[in-house]
């Protein structure tokens, strides 16, 4: 993907800048924000990392220019302050996603992926396939090698995630805010419960396993090599 | 009681010397006619003697006092205005007798006081005073002091009553002030009057070191969040080295496997100081909320729906019982985040097979929720230590987890005004949240 990284701090663009070109993504960097607002709105880039504390423009606004612009990019806004409020504020200036520092890279790449591989708004696929599970959303069934599977309402919408993210890492955390619509910081290791369960429904009886533990960062569900 | 002792002691001193120089007029007077008769008896002898006393009988008003009696050796009266010699012992001396007065229309028996004794010749003289008046004004006084003394002390009963409800109306308000301070009004002070008396100096020195106490709860606090914050960056940059080390070592199984464990380790650490950064700012005068309206038995089934599985995998059976509606304002994520590490604790230390119940119940101030396990309990002496930051009972050190799951339930109920109490379950605990409809309403 082509990558945009708006950010003033030297270690966390060096860190982050690393890490997504050793992942293949082509990465540009700007290290304030009236340079960063002019290279988005003159270049076509997949996705937008903007730190929230930029000299000469700070990132909500920038985000808030290319959104008057008609500029749908997708972006993701990185910041020092964490509460909850400023993540509210920093999505409806018009950011996509929000993440707080310090941050593990695996949260960030995953949730960049996420955010890069999302389909056109308008667009959304009510029937999903990886290999051969099939799940038709509107009629809330699921099946693999056409056997009936029955999952419940929690399972399902767990399901409906990672199949529309398929080939990408989810993090735990991305399932807590999408899957569960809360956020917060779960003491033990409840989602893998449930991320086991469903493991259970969909990939042992069957040949191939889908659904993947990625280490150290979470889960991905992919078609099998 | 001390003062009615004094007040006593007091009166009766005064009736006590009263009586005594009334006592002591009366024979002053006594002694003084005896001198003048005895003179009388010296230059005129006996018919000297007898005239005067008859002189002084008859001149004597009726309702006089004086009393006399002449008698010869033989004992008969010669002169005198008492009927008969009283019974006396044969010295001369003083005594007292009751006088008969049958003939002056008196039927009390008045007392009377004399003295008497043998003049040369043998004859008989008794000198004396009725004194039936002193005793009638001793009994006066009695009556007098008596009501003084009932008086006095009812009037200082009364004063003391009231002057001690004052002092108790004082106390108490530097009382309730405490208690609200206790139960974690830290900003209240004692008031404080303007009469600068005992009491305002205790309440101007109560406040002072309650200011003292505020600045070092707030030191402390600010310096555990300052080291939590300070630690945080290196903490992390370490984290991001384990991090490229784990990715580039994956040729060596060994060690990829350690790094990845330090590495885990990073990240258990890097939790608990967010965990602690996120009680501290919660109990922070700046936390910030965005509560809404919402219905606090959905809330509680997503969170018994977040851990079912979890619950299901130790065999336990958790359950929710909601009695009826129930709508509470409440910042969702934070309550969320609260109830579950409830739920979290609950199915943690409950054994194998145990029951966990939830109940939801609509109150008049709002709702209350209740978390019940079967675990094994908090014992009543630790009810207020498991609140604290890092507290492990020692049932549960073995356990995983840093310590600061309740702190952080305590600070959000806080924030939403609600309460937090912690009961035996005979066998197990049982915590029970309450929480206000809306923010008008007081912590109960």
């Amino acid at each position: 993907m082509r990558i945009l990284l708006i950010e003033d701090d030297p270690e966390t663009s060096r860190y982050v800048t690393r890490g997504l070109r050793e992942e293949g993504h082509v990465t540009a960097v700007a290290d304030n924000g009236a340079d960063g607002l002019s290279m988005a709105s003159d270049e076509d880039y997949d996705v937008l990392i903007v730190d929230r504390m930029l000299p000469s423009m700070d990132g909500l606004s920038i985000v808030q220019s290319l959104r008057e612009q008609d500029n749908p990019v997708p972006v993701l806004i990185l910041s020092a302050l964490g509460d909850l409020e400023d993540r509210v504020v920093g999505l409806r200036a018009g950011g996509d996603d929000y993440l707080p520092k310090p941050f593990a890279f695996e949260e960030l790449l995953a949730r960049v992926e996420a955010l890069g591989r999302r389909p056109n708004k308008g667009s959304v696929a009510t029937q999903l396939t990886v290999a051969d599970l099939k799940m038709d959303v509107l009629a809330r069934k699921v099946q693999r090698a056409d056997q009936l599977i029955l999952l419940q309402p929690r399972e399902f919408r767990l399901l409906e995630y990672l199949m529309r993210h398929s080939g990408q890492v989810v993090t735990r955390t991305m399932l807590l805010e999408n899957v569960w619509d809360y956020h917060f910081d779960p003491q033990t290791n409840v989602i893998d419960v449930h991320v086991s369960r469903l493991r259970a429904k969909i990939d042992r009886d069957f040949d191939e396993p889908l659904l993947h533990t990625v280490r150290g960062a979470g889960y991905m569900l992919r078609e099998p090599e | 009681m001390l003062f009615t002792v004094s007040v006593l002691l007091l009166f009766s001193f005064v009736y006590w010397s009263s009586v005594r120089y009334m006592a002591s007029q009366s024979d002053a007077a006594i002694r003084t006619e005896i001198q003048t008769l005895a003179e009388r008896y010296e230059n005129r002898g006996v018919p000297g003697l007898r005239r005067l006393i008859l002189d002084r009988i008859t001149r004597q008003q009726p309702t006089g006092s004086s009393l006399y009696l002449l008698s010869d050796p033989l004992g008969r009266p010669i002169v005198g205005n008492i009927s008969r010699w009283p019974k006396v012992s044969p010295e001369d001396g003083w005594f007292n007798f009751n006088l008969d007065t049958s003939d002056r229309d008196d039927p009390d028996l008045h007392l009377a006081r004399a003295r008497h004794f043998q003049l040369t010749g043998g004859f008989r003289l008794l000198v004396g005073q009725d004194i039936h008046e002193l005793k009638s004004a001793q009994r006066g006084m009695i009556t007098a002091l008596g009501w003084g003394v009932v008086l006095t002390v009812l009037l200082g009963l009364a004063g003391g009553f009231f002057i001690s409800r004052k002092m108790l109306a004082r106390l108490e308000v530097i009382n309730e002030t405490s208690q609200r301070i206790i139960a974690g009004e830290l900003e209240r002070r004692v008031p404080v009057s303007s009469r600068q008396d005992e009491f305002d100096r205790l309440s101007a020195n109560l406040n002072q070191m309650l200011d003292q106490i505020q600045e070092l709860m707030d030191g402390i606090r600010q310096v555990s969040d300052n080291i939590a914050h300070d630690l945080k960056t290196p903490l992390f940059h370490l984290r991001q080295k384990l991090e490229s080390l784990v990715s580039r070592e994956s040729s060596d199984e060994s060690n990829s496997q350690e790094l990845q464990a330090a590495l885990n380790e990073a990240d258990r650490l890097l939790n608990l100081f967010n965990a602690l950064l996120r009680i501290a700012r919660l109990e922070s005068e700046s936390a910030r909320t965005i509560k809404q309206p919402l219905s606090l038995p959905d809330l509680v089934y997503d969170v018994a729906e977040l851990y079912e599985p979890l619950s299901d995998e130790k065999h336990q059976h958790l359950s929710v019982n909601v009695q009826s509606p129930v709508s509470i304002l409440a910042d969702r994520d934070m309550l969320f985040q609260a109830l579950a590490n409830l739920v979290d604790n609950a199915v943690k230390y409950t054994p194998e097979g145990g029951n966990i119940d939830l109940a939801v119940t609509a109150e008049a101030y709002g709702g209350s929720v209740s978390v019940c396990d079967r675990g094994p309990g908090i014992a009543s002496t630790e009810r207020e230590k498991v609140f604290q930051r890092f507290y492990r009972a020692d049932v549960s050190r073995s356990t995983p987890g840093n310590g600061l799951g309740l702190s952080l339930v305590r600070a959000v109920i806080h924030l939403h005004n609600g309460t937090l109490t912690l009961r035996d379950n005979h066998p197990g605990l049982c915590v029970q949240v309450t929480l206000p409809r809306n923010l008008a309403d007081l912590k109960i």
